[in-house]
């Protein structure tokens, strides 16, 4: 007789529950020491590049100008094409090498100190703590009634944050439009409207992203925070919380002696919880949610100092070194693994490339096509003459005269003008007339080409072609 | 503006372009919430491989918003859009409209532009740099096809380039020949001329005109029937701008060089035609190409 085993399902209290949920606003505690400084640090110079950058001049020009309408950029000497494309490519792949990189060794170090999110936010943060007090001020102050004291800071905080921004947006377009002319024709109120559409889009996107979205922008928007996790190891330095030594975690009196308290070094003040900017507790373990910005081990270090316990229970550290309580120069050791090396090999190499090429960039672009219309024609003397459009592109910052030339048939010669003046930064399109006498080749197609220099200056280009002969 | 004979394919699309928003809304609601294991650690009870637990870490509210808008522009916008089968939108807006303003736009803004220049004759307004590029980018746009992007045409094609002119070279006759388009025609001569061996000495003739290789005696031979050619081509060979007779006295050989050609070309005849462009143009892209072709051949005043 066969068995049967009947399934029971195992009783579970079973509820109804919303997977979307009200946002809770975090109220991020102001936070100094080391990481402090040090983000501070880069917040200024990072910015500093951003703001300033647009003013700087270069000779009778901006520095440094995306120039979209005429296809030019202009980077301090640099005049670049739309053809020179190759170079945002590899300033890319140098980006992501070097995002690679860092995680692999600090983990995220982009998040918690360079990041344009956490930069703004940083800056947002301190207008807000300016105007409304630090955390316990503004959480009071969100929970009371409304007031003629709250309505005047709320108003004078989204103002001071709305300018902030939108001289963000304003810097941003001085990178595509002079800024200079773009700041007197805001004056003269003559902007034109896609400059007013991208300075109030690129305003009110760092106006919303600093002032409102903040951590969420990390939690759900950013690829990065997702991928960067997947190239962590157990030697990447992250922020870590010293179970072995925090727990079990308690209050307790400054005088207390901890060796005879029944205590780990964790006073469970929860200042690390009411630092962080994500709004997680560290001593939880490592999280998705962590951005690796080190204000817990700084708040951790001040509470640390008043209780005189050793500083470093909150800290940068690896797993492998918190699991095998290794000091710094043994994790230092360890920095120096293969996928590191391979990183960095890879990316310097890259980097080598990269500058080589632009040193030895030649500042002339020549195109060459083929006259459409007339494949071959028969002109006076018992001439072939093939008609060719060259485009000639002058990336140097003066005007240049050009000589051309034709190579590669026996009897070739150039029947216009040999000799092309370019403006400076200008590209040009000139008819090219080539004369072969007719019958020196059989008929068919012949390879060509031109040969394009500078008549006093260095550049030349060799650009292929054909030349055809009727039958 | 419907392409079919009723409206059924407008309003399948309608009602399912709407049905399929309606049920974006719903599978928005119905996704929004799920039954699981209460817990007090925030995990579903969900464990796999042993340990590894599920979370119930949920979107933010506002995420959901976001896709609450979605369908409310999108409601909006097929109102105002056409969008819905063939209904045209409330803003009665469509591409073709779109680009008619465009070309309005377009020609506002230009017509200061080719203002300053159509005040010029057009000998003066090849001497300007601006003026010559302006005509150097709309011959390639619109002759350029034919004639060559140097002007130097092909065979059948003129070349405009050089000083030699089939219906006159003044800015008038140009501005004419664009304007109205041009048909040159040579009719079959061979039965006027007399035999094929007549035929052959009359097309050495015409190569001796220019000066080109020849036979000598068919030459002399053949001068005497050249005398029906001469009623459009003049007795020097010269041609006749008013005919669009071409001048047979020059080197240029627009329908082929050689005696085979010229024997062709009596023999045969041919229509050779140049169309219009005043539908194509404006009056004043004419003028600004007038002086560019006219500034081809005359370089003296013109800047290369």
């Amino acid at each position: 007789m066969r068995k049967v085993i009947p399934i029971a399902p195992l009783p579970v209290d079973e509820a109804m529950v919303s997977l979307y949920e009200a946002q809770k606003k975090l109220y991020p505690r102001s936070v100094s020491g080391f990481f402090a400084r040090w983000r501070w640090g880069l917040v200024f110079a990072t910015q500093l590049v951003f703001y300033g950058l647009p003013w700087l001049e270069w000779g009778q020009r901006q520095a440094v100008l995306f120039d979209l309408g005429a296809r030019r950029f202009y980077i301090f000497g640099l005049v670049l094409y739309p053809q020179d494309f190759i170079y945002l490519t590899g300033l890319l792949v140098v980006s992501a090498l070097s995002l690679f990189l860092f995680t692999a060794v600090a983990g995220r170090l982009w998040c918690g100190f360079a990041c344009p999110q956490t930069v703004y936010t940083e800056i947002f943060l301190w207008i807000e703590r300016r105007i409304e007090g630090d955390r316990t001020a503004r959480m009071r102050l969100d929970s009371a009634p409304l007031s003629l004291e709250k309505l005047v800071k709320k108003w004078f905080k989204h103002l001071v944050w709305l300018g902030v921004a939108l001289w963000t947006g304003f810097s941003f377009v001085g990178y595509f439009s002079p800024i200079r002319d773009l700041g007197l024709a805001f004056l003269q109120t003559r902007m034109g409207s896609w400059e007013v559409f991208w300075v109030a889009f690129y305003g009110l996107a760092t106006y919303g992203n600093a002032g409102f979205l903040r951590e969420q922008v990390c939690k759900y928007m950013c690829p990065y925070a997702r991928f960067q996790s997947a190239m962590f190891d157990r030697d990447t330095l992250i922020v870590t919380y010293d179970q072995a030594r925090g727990e079990p975690r308690g209050a307790r009196s400054r005088k207390a002696d901890l060796q005879a308290l029944d205590l780990g070094a964790c006073v469970d003040c929860t200042l690390c919880v009411q630092v962080c900017p994500t709004g997680i507790d560290i001593r939880n373990g490592l999280q998705y949610e962590c951005i690796s910005c080190g204000a817990c081990a700084d708040v951790c270090d001040t509470v640390m100092d008043k209780m005189n316990y050793p500083r470093g229970l909150i800290r940068f550290s690896t797993q492998n070194g918190v699991a095998a309580r290794w000091t710094q120069s043994q994790m230092m050791r360890r920095a120096l693994r293969p996928r590191v090396l391979i990183y960095s090999a890879v990316l310097v190499a890259l980097c080598l490339g990269l500058l080589l090429s632009l040193v030895l960039r030649t500042p002339l672009k020549v195109d060459v096509v083929r006259d459409r219309a007339a494949l071959s024609r028969i002109v006076e003397g018992g001439q072939l003459e093939n008609v060719y459009r060259l485009q000639v592109m002058n990336a140097t910052e003066s005007p240049q005269r050009y000589r051309i030339a034709a190579q590669g048939l026996p009897g070739l010669a150039l029947a216009s003008d040999e000799f092309v003046n370019v403006e400076a930064a200008q590209s040009r399109w000139v008819a090219v007339r080539l004369h072969l006498p007719y019958g020196s080749v059989a008929a068919g197609s012949h390879p060509i080409h031109f040969e394009i220099k500078a008549v006093d200056a260095e550049p030349r280009v060799s650009e292929k072609s054909v030349f055809l002969v009727p039958r | 503006m419907s392409d079919f004979t009723s409206n059924f394919w407008s309003v399948y699309v309608a009602a399912l372009t709407l049905i399929g928003i309606f049920a974006c809304l719903i599978l928005l609601w119905v996704t929004a919430r799920k039954k699981v294991a209460s817990s007090a650690d925030n995990t579903t009870g969900h464990v796999w491989d042993e340990d590894l637990r599920e979370m119930n870490n949920p979107m933010p509210r506002w995420w959901m918003w976001l896709f609450v808008l979605t369908i409310v522009f999108s409601l909006g916008y097929l109102a105002a859009y056409p969008g819905l089968g063939s209904y045209a939108g409330q803003l009665g807006w469509s591409t073709q409209g779109e680009y008619t303003l465009e070309v309005a736009k377009a020609t506002r803004e230009l017509e200061p532009l080719y203002a300053r220049f159509t005040a010029m004759k057009p000998e003066d307004a090849a001497a300007q740099p601006e003026a010559m590029a302006i005509g150097e980018r709309l011959f390639m746009n619109n002759c350029a096809q034919c004639h060559g992007s140097d002007a130097r045409g092909s065979k059948g094609f003129p070349n405009l380039a050089d000083g030699d002119w089939l219906h006159g070279g003044t800015p008038d006759k140009i501005r004419e020949t664009i304007t109205r388009g041009r048909t040159g025609t040579m009719p079959p001569m061979a039965a006027a001329v007399g035999t094929p061996d007549d035929v052959k000495n009359v097309a050495n003739y015409v190569l001796s005109l220019s000066g080109s290789p020849h036979d000598s005696l068919r030459a002399a031979l053949g001068k005497s029937k050249f005398a029906v050619c001469a009623a459009c081509h003049g007795m020097d060979g010269k041609g006749n701008p008013a005919l669009g007779a071409p001048n047979l006295a020059d080197g240029v050989w627009l329908h082929g060089w050689g005696e085979a050609a010229i024997v062709a070309m009596i023999n045969q005849g041919k229509v050779n035609q140049m169309p219009a462009q005043a539908d194509k143009l404006t009056e004043a892209q004419i003028h600004l190409l007038t002086a560019y072709v006219w500034g081809l051949s005359n370089k003296a005043d013109a800047v290369k």
